[in-house]
This record gives C-alpha cells, structure tokens and sequence, in this order.
C-alpha cells in the first residue's frame, strides 16, 4: 500500500532521514521505533507532506504522492495523528472531529462520528467541551478520532501513548488493533517500543535517519540488540 | 448632558469604522501571524472607487458593490503576489512586505484616481435627528447599521460554516489543519479577501462622514490596529470594542481637551497597551516581543 523508496529529508544543513526505505502492506500494523531523534516524526511529517522531501519516492497504492500538497494527501486516504495532541483547542470537541472529516464532507460522516464517540466514549460526554480543556489522554483520544474522521486507508499515529498512564496505553493500543480489525493499516511511531511491537505485524528501528534492522514484531521485540537498545534489561 | 451625548453618538461613529478595520487585522493575524498595514487601504479603494464610479453615473448600490469588489481582487492579488511568494518568512519581514504594498496602493491610486478629497452624498439624507437633547446624523445609523450587520455576519460564517471553521482551525494550530487537509494558502487568501471587503464596506459607508483621498489608508491602518492591540490582537470581539473604545477616547480627548490632538489619542493608547497591557483586554495569544 505505501512504499517508501530512499526518502532524505533536512531541518536546514541538519540531516534527518538518509534514504530510508520501508513499505507498509494493507492491512499490517507497522511500528516504527527508534529513540529520541531518530527521525521518526520527521519521516511522518514527510509523508504527510508537511515536512518537504530532499530526495526518494513515496508510492500510495502504487501512484507517486511525494510532491502533493498534503490536503491532496488526505484525498487520497492517508491521515495522521500528529505528535503532541496538536488539537484545535479553542474549538469544541465535536468540531474538532468535524474537522478531521473536512475532506469528506459526506453522507457517512455521521457514522464515522458515532463509531470514533464508540470508540472513545469519553469524548460523546464531552463533545460540545473546548479542546483545550480535555486531559492529555483525552486530547489524545481526540486526535486519533480526528484522523478517523476522514475515513483513511492508512493512518499514521505518532506517539499515541506519549505521557500517558499505563491503563491509557493499553487503551489506546486496544483501540489500534481494533482500527485494523476494521481494514485500516497503521504506521505506528512509538517511543515504548515493546508496547508498539507487541501490537505490529511487523516493525522498523530507525537510528540517526537509517532503517538499522527489520523484521516481524515478535522477532525484533526477541532480539537482544533491540532489547539492549531500546527495551531495557 | 447634551454636548455628552453628542461626542457619544459621534465617537461610536468613528468607533465603528475602527471596529471594521481592527476586525480585518484580525482575521488575516489569526490566519497568518501578519499584521496587514494595507489593511486602511482598503477603506480607500472602498471609498474612492465609490465615488469616481457614482460620478461616472451609476447608482450608489451598484458603484459600492463594484468598489468591495474592487477591493477584494487587490486583496487577494496583494496575498497572491507579495504575501504568498514569501511563505515561510518571519512575521517580520511579512509585516514590511504589507507597509511596501501600501504604499504601492497608495501610489497607485494616485494614479488612477488623482490627488483630491472627496465626499459622496448622505445616503438617506442630512437631516439630522433629535435624540434626548443631542442630534444624530442618518448616516451615522448607516456606520453603526452596517457595523453591526458585518459583526453578525462574520460570525455566523466563523462558527456555522465549514469554511469558517477550517479558518478558526487554521488559527489555532496550522500544522493539525493541514493534516486534516485545509489547505491554508486557500485559508489565507480567503482571509485577505474578506478583510478586503470588511475594509471597503467601511470606506463605503464612512466616506460622507471622513471624506477620503489616496492617502488616508495610512491613517485608518493606524487607528485600526491601535484598536486591535487594546482589545487583543486575534480577538475578534476584542477588535469591536476596541475600535469603538478608541472611537470613543479620540472623541471625548477632542471635545474636552483639544482636537488638535485627536490622532494622537490612538497612538498614546499604543504605547499605553505596550507597556501596561501587552496582552490587551480581551487577553488572546502572548505577544511575542520583535
């Protein structure tokens, strides 16, 4: 479904992705690990368009989308939930989510809406409620509905259990694996990279820009470098 | 009492047209981050597209109609071709691309209006009426009248419309309306296009009471902007109350102190806000100090 070929990216002179490829298959789970700066936003960022492309390709569904403006990226059915909760925060929770569907305004909208207030319940109580007003875990939980809202064929979550208590986690990470059961294919970007490759069919580490090692989930969260490196003792 | 009344009725006058000016900072601010000084211009294209399209003998109703619009496709051609170009620069630079434009407008339309002051006629007439001692110039209803009616619309179009909301969204973090697919190059020359016309409706409507010239843009972008920062920049009710408060302020400081320094009320109260309130009444976003 995605395939990144040899994708560069720069903040300036500083280099944050070297031609790092990967692919992402429908339907998987694919988690992204790496420590603080390894360039895991960034090649996010870079796929949704907000981040410019120094050089490679990004194939969705088999057509190039590298130089696509991202609102066009959002037509094609790629949607992310960005780092840090970056809600809208003077609006209310209910336009928030509206908003997540701003292309697609359509007759499935409505259920789109009850299905992310099935979801997170938390939010229907608190729909007509200031974003900004919300826990960090529930501004969370807005923004994957919101990037639910558009109806995408591969979602892009970054840091979804950022801050969050271990119970949050574990809800949220409930709340992916259902997304998948529902056909929808995930990058995940995780800084607790055991909680993130114990949910994904397969996962990359990125170091310093590189893709350093893949494999299936079990395998890397089995193997002693990833533990050394990125699970503790 | 009477004489009371009277700097009122007129101070909320020349406080409504602040309002309109300070509204039109604020939209492009909350899109963008800059603060248009061309902003006053709009007023003039407003008002003195008006009154050489009247002269050439259309109806009032027609030439303002021709004249917002006038006003709206230099807006955009001014986001199109000096703002948009400079995408990514600081705020900075951005607000002196706008000083730039505004003099270039300025220029411009001595050349295709000319040099002079012009009035247009009242529009219902210029009889004034009698309120509680004080009298109340028809047209002075006209300013409040459609102040009002901008005030309403405006909001019905930032919270019920989908476009509206994709602005506030916009405002409030570019990076989230961009993921969810706004496109906010869209937003903001939408947000230039409307304070274009906001501008213009203001000229329009206030050109019997000020009379205009190429120049007098500068002037309003001033009062206007003083009128944002005292209600707090980005606050679209913050800009009406401002704009009627230093209507207000200009008025009374010229009927009890002295005209002579009317247009300096605007500039004290600049430099009142900067040191005392630098978030302004209403609040809004920290300003970042330049």
């Amino acid at each position: 479904m995605l395939t990144v070929e040899a994708v560069s990216s720069a903040y300036g002179r500083i280099i944050a992705l070297r031609e790092v490829s990967l692919e992402v298959k429908a339907g998987e789970i694919v988690a992204l690990v790496g420590s603080n700066g390894a360039g895991k936003t960034t090649l996010l960022r870079t796929l949704s368009g907000v981040q410019p492309i120094k050089g490679g390709r990004i194939l969705f569904e088999g057509a190039p989308i590298e130089r696509l403006e991202p609102h066009l990226r959002v037509v094609r059915g790629i949607s992310q939930s960005p780092e840090g909760r970056q809600v809208f925060g003077p609006l209310s929770v209910e336009d928030n989510l509206r908003l997540g569907a701003y292309r697609r305004q359509d007759a499935g909208m409505r259920g789109r809406l009850d299905h992310v207030f099935a979801l997170f319940p938390v939010l229907a109580e608190k729909r007509r409620i200031a974003a900004m007003s919300l826990s960090g875990g529930q501004q969370q939980m807005l923004a994957i509905g919101r990037a639910l809202m558009a109806a995408p064929k591969l979602l892009l979550l970054d840091e979804p259990s950022l801050g969050l208590a271990p119970l949050l986690v574990d809800q949220i990470l409930a709340a992916v694996r259902a997304l998948r059961a529902e056909g929808i294919t995930v990058l995940l970007v995780e800084q607790n990279a055991s909680a993130a490759l114990a949910i994904a069919d397969r996962g990359y580490v990125l170091e310093t820009g590189r893709v350093v090692m893949e494999g299936s989930g079990a395998a890397l969260l089995g193997d002693p470098k990833v533990r050394a490196a990125y699970l503790g003792p | 009492m009477s004489e009371f009344l009277q700097l009122v009725f007129s101070g909320l006058t020349v406080g409504a047209i602040y309002a309109l000016i300070a509204l039109g900072f604020t939209l492009i601010y909350n899109a963008s981050d800059v603060i248009n000084f061309a902003q006053g211009d709009f007023v003039m294209i407003g008002g003195m597209a008006t009154v050489f399209l009247m002269s050439a003998g259309l109806a009032l109703p027609l030439a303002a109609l021709i004249a917002v619009v006038a006003a709206v496709a230099v807006g955009l051609l001014l986001h199109r071709l000096a703002i948009e170009p400079a995408r990514g620069a600081s705020p900075v630079t951005l607000i002196m691309i706008t000083i730039g434009a505004s003099i270039f407008i300025k220029g411009m339309a001595q050349i295709v209006f000319d040099k002079q002051f012009h009035s247009l006629p009242a529009f219902s007439g210029d009889a004034p009426i009698p309120v509680g001692g004080a009298t109340l110039l028809p047209q002075s209803l006209w300013v409040l009248g459609t102040t009002l009616g901008l005030v309403v619309a405006l909001y019905l179009f930032l919270e019920h419309t989908l476009s509206g909301k994709a602005l506030l969204a916009t405002a409030a973090n570019r990076l989230a309306a961009r993921l969810v697919g706004i496109n906010v190059t869209l937003i903001l020359a939408m947000a230039f296009g409307l304070s274009a016309a906001i501008g213009a409706l203001a000229g329009v409507v206030a050109t019997p009471i000020t009379l205009t010239r190429y120049d007098i843009g500068t002037l309003f972008a001033l009062k206007g902007f003083a009128a944002a920062m005292l209600g707090g920049m980005g606050n679209p009710v913050g800009a009406v109350v401002g704009g009627l408060l230093i209507g207000l302020l200009e008025t009374f400081g010229a009927g009890y102190v002295s005209s002579t320094y009317k247009d300096a009320v605007a500039f004290l109260m600049i430099l009142f806000v900067l040191f005392f309130l630098p978030r302004g009444l209403f609040g809004g976003r920290s300003v970042e100090r330049v």
